[in-house]
């Protein structure tokens, strides 16, 4: 009986575990950002929230925008 | 340019994450495109001044290769060959290195189409040689 139950309650912080990893990717993913990349193989990360990224995103969903009109 | 439409229209059925494509140059003259004049035109000013705006996070002195944004709605990828450039927007979420790599081979097609073969001169006739006489 307190094998079934440790084995339970393992499962579900395992499973929650693994539940919160894949959210957290998941929202990671749909960020919205901008990576630029130079010539000598350099690459910066712009993520949303920070005065760069948000003219740049500006610029992007104009763009968008106009490609769908 | 029914060659570098037929690149472009090409991009946009062998990546199916594609949704549009405008191939420009620094000037933002439009060299090919898989959307309207008027529409392709926008692109590329508005693509134009995003790259502007990007080249300005980088370091002095260092070229701008490639970008690409990802927004809730989908993405735009801008690359760069030399002076020519090329814009494409797709659905969310899109696998970019695959992206790239179209966008890429698109440019370098654009790039290398066959132009008008420059027509050889005909190769001058050397002088005949004079025969040696055999007793001098």
């Amino acid at each position: 009986m307190r094998g079934r139950n440790f084995l339970t309650g393992f499962l579900l912080a395992a499973g929650s575990a693994v539940g919160t990893v894949l959210y957290r990717r998941r929202a990671a993913r749909r960020r919205e950002r901008v990576q630029l990349y130079f010539g000598d193989g350099s690459m910066v990360s712009l993520t949303e929230g920070s005065p760069e990224a948000e003219r740049l995103l500006g610029r992007a969903r104009e763009l968008l925008a106009a490609s769908r009109v | 340019m029914a060659q570098t439409a037929q690149a472009l229209a090409d991009l946009t059925e062998i990546s199916s994450q594609i949704e549009s494509a405008v191939a420009f140059d620094r000037e933002g003259t439009v060299v090919a495109a898989t959307v309207d004049d008027d529409r392709a035109g926008r692109l590329a000013s508005t693509a134009l001044e995003l790259l502007e705006a990007a080249e300005k996070q980088g370091a002095e002195g260092k070229e701008l290769a490639q970008l690409d944004v990802a927004l809730q709605d989908g993405s735009v990828f801008v690359v760069r060959d030399g002076d020519r450039l090329i814009v494409a927007t797709t659905s969310p979420e899109p696998t970019a290195g695959l992206v790239f790599y179209d966008l890429k081979s698109a440019l370098r097609g654009l790039g290398t189409e066959p132009r008008a073969k420059p027509k050889r001169a005909p190769a001058k006739r050397a002088p005949a040689r004079k025969k040696k006489d055999a007793g001098t």
